[in-house]
């Protein structure tokens, strides 16, 4: 019998919070977390506005010198990997050690330190003063590395580097990883902390980002008809998976079910998604059927909805062709309207809110959806989240590269659903 | 500042630790709870500090805050 997996602990750094909790109550009362940027004077860059986490005191989890070492990046990943453990109330012991492993995707890794250190270089044109911390501070995996250092997690390790996809490629991952029956426990979810210049300079030169600076809040609007872009974001979404067995006999509170993950590829373009989307369709499909499910069996979507004109517009449709009248019961909602888009965190996060949506049967809200876009006709949980008993949510996230990472998550319940 | 305060006050700006942790004779691997990239970053600094350069060699022999001092004598600094 195939292996079950649930989730049993959830940690979270956001524009709209610094744990879970203030995310999610953000969220269900449909704030925006956008502001002008901070991290740098923007001025001069046609995106000047950004989802930052704020008053974050990175003190309260790591000592001086750890603070002197890492990234925000890394940061960001031990104190949410520390909230999703304390919410999970496990403690990795010597019996377990082996049996954890820790998977931590980002799309960039420790892109302000790399930018930074760059400038010192150069200006002092000094190679004996790169400082001796700068590999490890940058290097992507070492969110991953570093969180199963704190934990004594032992068992496998990875950090998929999927772009705005990497969160949920790397649940994705940690989900097989337990099926196939390599860990019993996983720490996994996606982070990021790319507000740089390089970063906003880059996606503005791709025309990706929103421009309306002198309204932040109302910035991002997934499927409305005004959208002009996504609004680049930072944050953390960490779960934790556990082999059902596992989680049942040391008596864990069971959040959810992950049921099924699809993973596709476009074989398009390195940034944009084909007409129809026909890759984020057979992932959604793949994931459904991983779950023993059918199309009509899906009540929630937490939506990629980036708030470009073309991401909205294909997702759109390859919901519709998926799931054909059924649309009509079906709510998709794109939490990027409140938090912005936080590239490889993006899935983490959209993870908890679709877990959070199954546990307290609310669906939260697209925000700033005013009038909705050509051919953008899903009842999108316009502007107030919604009250409603469902069983199952999906999560899409889909990246540059032609990345199609789709989980499902369903209410947990004793019996197993007989697979084909 | 003596040389001795100098060189302390940047271990404490620098390493998770007290001013009263650092003895002359703590090792900065075992007593404070360094490992070798801390030294290396440590040595980076009182390089700056102190308009001195610190090869490769030399930093292998640096174990205690003393070593430290006594480095930093040798090579004129007061």
């Amino acid at each position: 019998m195939k292996r079950r997996v649930v989730v049993t602990g959830l940690g979270a750094l956001t524009p709209l919070g610094n744990s879970v909790n203030q995310t999610w109550e953000s969220a269900v009362t449909g704030k925006s977390g956008i502001g002008p940027i901070t991290k740098f004077d923007s001025s001069s860059y046609k995106s000047q506005i950004a989802g930052e986490i704020k008053n974050f005191d990175a003190a309260q989890f790591v000592n001086k010198q750890e603070l002197r070492r890492y990234d925000d990046f890394i940061l960001y990943a031990i104190a949410s990997s520390e909230m999703a453990m304390a919410d999970a109330k496990l403690t990795i012991g010597p019996e377990l050690s082996e049996r954890t492993g820790v998977i931590i995707g980002s799309a960039i890794g420790g892109l302000s330190t790399i930018e930074e250190e760059f400038e010192l270089l150069l200006n002092h044109n000094n190679p004996r003063k790169i400082p001796t911390f700068i590999v490890p501070a940058i290097l992507a995996n070492l969110a991953s590395g570093n969180v199963s250092i704190r934990f004594g997690a032992k068992g496998p390790i990875n950090c998929p580097v999927t772009a705005c996809a990497a969160g949920t490629s790397a649940i994705g991952d940690a989900y097989k990883t337990i099926v196939y029956g390599d860990a019993d426990i996983m720490i996994t979810g996606g982070v990021e902390a790319a507000i740089t210049r390089m970063a906003v300079g880059g996606f503005s030169a791709m025309r990706a980002l929103s421009q309306r600076n002198d309204e932040p809040q109302k910035a991002s609007r997934p499927f409305d008809k005004d959208r002009d872009g996504f609004v680049i974001a930072e944050g953390c979404g960490i779960i934790i998976l556990e082999e059902l067995s596992v989680a049942l006999n040391r008596g864990a509170r069971i959040y959810a079910e992950l049921a099924g993950y699809g993973c596709t590829s476009d074989a398009y373009h390195v940034a944009a998604p084909p007409p129809g989307h026909e890759g984020a369709a057979r992932s959604m499909r793949i994931a459904i059927k991983e779950a023993g499910l059918n199309p009509e069996d899906i009540d929630y979507i937490n939506a990629h909805g980036t708030s470009t004109p073309l991401n909205d517009l294909y997702e759109t449709q390859a919901i519709n062709f998926l799931f054909g009248e059924h649309v009509k019961k079906l709510m998709v909602s794109s939490t990027k309207s409140m938090t912005g888009h936080m590239l490889g965190a993006t899935g983490g996060v959209e993870a908890i809110f679709a877990v959070k949506s199954l546990h307290e049967n609310i669906i939260p809200p697209t925000i700033n959806l005013d009038n909705p876009g050509e051919e953008c006709n899903l009842d999108y949980v316009p502007n107030v989240s919604r009250r409603k008993e469902i069983n199952t949510a999906m999560s899409n996230t889909f990246g540059f590269g032609g990345v199609n990472a789709v989980l499902l998550f369903k209410k947990y319940s004793e019996s197993q659903v007989s697979e084909e | 500042m003596t040389l001795e305060e100098k060189v302390i006050k940047l271990i404490v700006d620098q390493l998770d630790v007290t001013k009263e942790q650092c003895v002359l004779e703590a090792s900065f691997i075992d007593d404070l709870g360094a490992d070798s990239l801390d030294i290396v970053e440590l040595l980076m600094e009182m390089e700056e500090a102190f308009g001195v350069e610190i090869e490769d060699e030399e930093l292998e022999k640096i174990v205690t805050i003393k070593d430290v001092i006594d480095f930093l004598k040798q090579k004129g600094v007061n």
